[in-house]
């Protein structure tokens, strides 16, 4: 309710602003504006609001399925971490923008590049977060299971992995906005649809309450990826955070 | 459950402590072979200037059914000769035995309870309970078919025994340490264990709840008649519950003094202020204290 207000008081403010200290159109919109242009160009952000969502949704599944195997692999084999984390830091340092050229120099431009950037921007935190979760499993809880004489799978499926749940939601949650984040900066450089696009071209056309309405839906979208895996941790791995119930939303 | 602290308990034999009858195994004549033998077992960590011996060659057999407390100062040895015979560890030299087999063969079917209860946070006490049915044969074969029906009853009809029965649905934090260490008395016991390890279970509880779960293990144990293997720090954990108590030296920890406990089981918890209790423990103590100087 509190950050309710909040978000009402912050386009209250805006709005207020702009009229008193009288801002141009073209370079703040007021946000009664922005809505107006929001509801009337829906129908025509619809389609790239979906392409959006379908870049970053597949990227994120890609980038979920090799960060998960990576991270186990590097987690579970010390051979593997020492190998493989300093190649994983020095490639997760590379600026994103800075592959997006590779992508589209190989596989055109258009949806791949956004896919396969989101992919890559997120694949990091996961296998840190599963690596960590793995790695710092107390030998105590994996003593119990090989007393009964558990191969080394059971013992991964039994204690490992369900230990590693809540550092694995917890990247999640960080991996889905920044796939976000990758495959609207793929669209923006290289691409004729999906929101980025969009606001590309508005803003070369001095469309700006069209650029703040891409705005806006992406932060709602961004939004609802968040909540939605919030949602899904806290079902998840509600063990982990016994006793909270003062919920921080 | 029933809790008895009678003090006027009725006496006991006199002279409850002796020589235990050597080797043990080889009186038992449905089991040939030991439970545990440990041959010149020895265990060293380490390597080059940072050796650091655990445990000096040791020889110990343990007959099938026998309950044996395995007491002496810390840091002697003593976990480590239960791991020794989980195969947690393996041993530098010497060999370890489990019903005449190599560890690895799974000759024997084994439990074990830690000093700290170990549930896994994100289950449930009775799937806690119920995990070594997942992992071991031949439970787990029908583990899929039997979880919600036989292994089911199963777990609540042993989590009763332990007073445990109306908090199978709980997750380990909504219980207190007591209630968790019968917990995991009764994971270790879940899969009809032959052998029984236990390693300081109740070492961080206080009396009246270690008094209360000692008689919980004793019924256990006479009910099932596993293996037992105990490490503690406590004579009268070790009077109360053993049939046979040895105690360790010092780092490098070797076996000293290897006494059986006469008195007849089951054991009132009233013994442990009968003199001859008190003079059994009084023993083992000044035993101990002299090892340590």
């Amino acid at each position: 309710m509190m950050s309710f207000s909040l978000i009402v008081g912050f386009f209250l403010l805006w709005e207020i602003l702009c009229i008193a200290l009288n801002v141009s159109d073209l370079i703040l919109p007021r946000p009664s504006e922005i809505i107006v242009t929001l509801v009337t160009r829906f129908p025509v952000l619809w389609p790239h609001i979906l392409q959006t969502l379908y870049s970053t949704l597949t990227g994120f599944v890609l980038g979920v399925i090799i960060g998960v195997s990576i991270g186990v692999l590097i987690g579970t084999s010390r051979v593997a971490y020492g190998v493989a984390y300093p190649l994983l830091v020095g490639f997760s340092s590379i600026p994103k923008v800075a592959v997006v050229p590779i992508f589209v120099l190989w596989f055109g431009s258009g949806t791949t590049p956004a896919i396969l950037t989101a992919m890559v921007i997120c694949v990091f935190p996961i296998v840190v977060n599963i690596a960590t979760g793995l790695a710092t499993t107390e030998p105590d809880l994996e003593d119990v299971l090989k007393t009964l004489g558990a191969s080394k799978r059971e013992i991964l499926w039994n204690v490992g992995l369900p230990r590693t749940m809540p550092y694995f939601f917890a990247s999640l949650k960080v991996a889905i906005t920044l796939s976000f984040v990758g495959a609207v900066l793929s669209e923006t450089v290289a691409s004729n649809r999906g929101i980025g696009n969009v606001m590309m071209t508005a803003s070369s056309n001095f469309q700006v309450s069209l650029v703040f309405a891409g705005l806006i839906v992406l932060a709602l979208m961004g939004v609802a990826l968040y909540a939605f895996f919030s949602f899904l941790e806290s079902r998840v791995t509600g063990w982990a955070t016994r006793g909270n119930d003062i919920a921080i939303t | 459950m029933s809790m008895t602290s009678d003090i006027s308990a009725p006496a006991r034999p006199t002279a409850a402590l002796q020589p235990a009858t050597q080797p043990a195994s080889r009186s038992n004549p449905v089991h040939p072979r030991p439970a545990i033998e440990l041959q010149d077992a020895s265990v060293v960590f380490g390597s080059g200037d940072k050796v650091v011996t655990a445990l000096s060659p040791t020889t110990l057999r343990m007959a099938r059914g026998d309950f044996l407390a395995l007491v002496g100062p810390s840091g002697c040895g003593k976990s480590t000769i239960l791991r020794l015979a989980s195969n947690l560890i393996q041993p530098s030299s010497g060999i370890v035995l489990l019903g005449g087999r190599e560890p690895a063969a799974k000759e024997l079917r084994i439990g074990m309870a830690f000093q700290n209860p170990t549930m896994l946070p994100w289950l449930t006490i009775e799937k806690n309970v119920m995990l070594p049915l997942k992992i071991v044969e031949p439970f787990k074969r029908t583990f899929q078919q039997d979880k919600k029906g036989a292994y089911r009853d199963r777990v609540h009809a042993l989590l009763a025994q332990v007073g445990l029965q109306d908090f199978a649905g709980h997750f380990p934090w909504q219980l207190s340490g007591g209630m968790l260490q019968r917990a995991n008395l009764c994971r270790a016991l879940i899969h009809d264990p032959d052998l029984l390890l236990l390693d300081e279970p109740f070492g961080a509880l206080d009396q009246f709840t270690r008094e209360e779960l000692w008689q919980i293990l004793q019924d256990l144990y006479l009910d099932r008649k596993p293996t037992v293997l105990l490490v503690t720090h406590d004579l009268r954990e070790a009077g109360f519950l053993a049939r046979r108590i040895c105690v360790m030296s010092a780092r490098p920890g070797r076996i000293i003094s290897d006494k059986a406990v006469t008195m007849p089981q089951p054991r009132d918890i009233g013994v442990i202020y009968t003199p001859a209790f008190v003079e059994m423990t009084q023993g083992l103590r000044e035993l101990i204290a002299q090892i340590r100087k």
